[in-house]
């Protein structure tokens, strides 16, 4: 398959099927409807399943279901629906299946609208269900990017055996762009008939029950610091990051998805006007880049942090600062988008005025 | 010597943590002899609900995954749709099944899941303490209705099975008891014929096994038995609803 132009939401349904997911369990919900849809017609082909669960809180659960054999399962849905999946997502995580959730999100709070909107970066990567657990989170901002990090989530979620979502904001399931989808052959991938259900004659007779419940308190701590020393080695292996002129910019702009976009054509901009501003655009959202930050120069005027939100991202950056530059916040909320002007405009009077 | 009794290999060797007379030990001896009798215990695979039962992912000897409250028969329908050869069954409470699960059971038999449903019907919440449940009979006393169900507050008790046996997934629909020794024979037919339903790609079976519930009834074992037999089987009717051709 060579270059074509598709829509996002068909790009990232053809990158899973290319990544060898053959089992698909969704709710309809807009604006990611074209994902079920394509997956209810050419999982068949492969010989794989679609099933329209009859609700979110349903699909989650068929993919825990078939998470739980180990193979490579998915659900896609959008913010409210996300929100009806969270019970399941930490019930994922605590008893260790690997799955793949792609949210296309929308304005929110509650029902909110149907546009774009990067609002449950909060849900995504602080929980959304109870305990103390992690989702792998990751954020495309290319259609290109979409496809390989869909791919990769498969990836990276049997690895660990974790829930992967990839955080897609509403542009990046509605726009269409030109994208190379290839067959993903993983790296580094466990057996998962150690563990997984279904191979009881592979492990000899030995059953496996998978479970979240630990009525011990002893127990039930072994298993939260196992999950941690889990989570750490992600931190450790798994973070990724885009970023460029931290070492001499004036100002750095972080962002992600396709705000990030956004802000490179305004920095664009602004270097054609003389301002040299830097870029840092986190992929992985958690694991979070925090590292990444310590490469700014200490001349830095600031951190400008610009999201299709009310700042969901900011405590991530002062963290990642330590408290070594202002952070500034630039966003927009409900379906309405940043445009390459106003972040400049921002940009400038952060600078106090035009240079 | 002969043998003529000895305890099915569908069972681990743990003790159950089910209190003194309660029929969950039961009804998972009789799921565990159908499994093995059938010739499918090494293919199967299990779903706990959270309720009594939460912890019967140690008690049967076979893959077992623990579900989220309600949530078994979405959890099997995801394994069952993976591996369309395992032999894959849910071990559902009242509460679990008939309250916060109602969606997942009706969608799963309204899809014809080929996966198996035991359904344990004893009219109360059991592990949290004794909380009123949709099956709880009207009248009866519990810990949120310590006046005794009202008609008026919150409607007659749920008939699972006959709600079910109206959707043409749900292929095998029984509704057993297991107060007495022949009952608890019937019970066992029934649970077999069910998982025969599935084992010949029906649909959907469930089996509703009317249980008692000694500690949080207040009555003794055998009071409880007679309990059961005088108010639950007056209410919900034991009998089969329906059942597949060739399972006859």
């Amino acid at each position: 398959m060579g270059r074509v132009l598709m829509k996002g939401t068909e790009a990232i349904a053809e990158a899973a099927i290319q990544a060898g997911c053959k089992f698909f369990f969704g709710y309809p919900i807009t604006p990611q409807n074209e994902i079920p849809e394509y997956m209810s017609a050419h999982l068949p082909e492969v010989g794989g399943t679609f099933v329209q669960a009859e609700s979110e809180v349903a699909a989650i659960y068929m993919i825990m279901g078939g998470g739980a054999t180990g193979h490579k399962v998915m659900t896609t849905s959008s913010s409210p629906g996300i929100s009806l999946m969270s019970e399941g997502l930490t019930y994922m995580a605590g008893c260790e299946i690997p799955a793949v959730i792609v949210n296309v999100m929308r304005g929110g709070p509650g029902l909110g609208g149907i546009l774009p909107s990067q609002a449950d970066y909060l849900q995504a990567t602080k929980g959304g269900g109870n305990g103390d657990y992690n989702l792998i989170v990751l954020a495309p901002s290319t259609l290109q990017e979409a496809v390989n990090l869909t791919q990769l989530a498969f990836e990276l979620s049997q690895r660990y055996r974790n829930p992967v979502m990839m955080l897609a904001d509403g542009f990046m399931g509605q726009m269409m762009e030109a994208v190379e989808i290839k067959p993903y052959t993983d790296k580094d991938i466990p057996d998962n008939t150690t563990w997984a259900l279904g191979y009881m004659e592979e492990r000899k007779g030995q059953k496996s029950a998978l479970k979240s419940l630990y009525l011990s308190p002893e127990a039930l701590e072994d298993h939260n610091i196992n999950l941690q020393k889990k989570y750490a080695l992600i931190k450790e292996r798994e973070v990724r990051c885009e970023s460029y002129l931290t070492e001499d910019a004036e100002l750095v702009i972080a962002a992600y998805g396709t705000t990030a976009r956004i802000a490179k054509t305004a920095i664009a901009n602004l270097e054609k006007e003389g301002y040299k501003v830097g870029f840092i655009r986190p992929i992985t959202l958690w694991p979070y880049p925090y590292e990444e930050f310590k490469k700014i120069n200490e001349n830095c005027k600031g951190i400008l942090t610009v999201e299709m939100n009310s700042g969901q991202m900011l405590d991530d950056v002062k963290i990642a600062v330590e408290g070594k530059f202002p952070v500034y916040f630039y966003g927009r909320t409900g379906g309405m988008v940043p445009t390459p002007k106003e972040i400049m405009a921002k940009v400038k009077e952060i600078y106090g005025g035009e240079k | 010597m002969t043998v003529v009794f000895s305890k099915t290999r569908g069972l681990t060797d743990i003790p159950t943590h089910y209190c003194p007379g309660c029929t969950h030990g039961i009804v998972h001896r009789l799921v565990a002899e159908c499994l093995e009798e059938l010739g499918v215990l090494d293919n199967a695979i299990g779903v706990a609900p959270v309720g009594c039962s939460v912890l019967a992912y140690k008690y049967f000897n076979c893959d077992m995954q623990e579900a989220a409250h309600g949530r078994a028969p979405a959890v099997a329908t995801g394994i069952k749709r993976v591996h369309p050869d395992k032999f894959v069954f849910t071990y559902q409470g009242d509460g679990d099944l008939a309250s916060i699960g109602t969606a997942e059971i009706v969608h799963a038999a309204h899809r014809g899941e080929k996966i198996s449903t035991i359904f344990i019907n004893n009219a109360i919440y059991g592990m949290t303490g004794g909380q009123m449940a949709p099956t709880t009979l009207v009248g009866q006393k519990a810990t949120t209705a310590p006046y005794g169900r009202s008609e008026e507050h919150c409607g007659r008790p749920l008939k699972v099975a006959e709600m079910l046996a109206t959707i043409h997934g749900a292929q095998f629909v029984e509704r057993v008891a297991v107060n007495n020794p022949a009952n608890i024979r019937k019970a066992k037919a029934a649970i077999k014929k069910c998982f025969q339903a599935q084992i010949d790609r029906k649909g959907f079976g469930i089996v509703e096994v009317l249980s008692s519930c000694p500690t949080n009834w207040g009555y003794t074992p055998a009071d409880a038995l007679k309990w059961l037999e005088d108010n639950m089987i007056p209410y919900y009717p034991l009998g089969n609803l329906r059942t597949p051709e060739e399972v006859e």
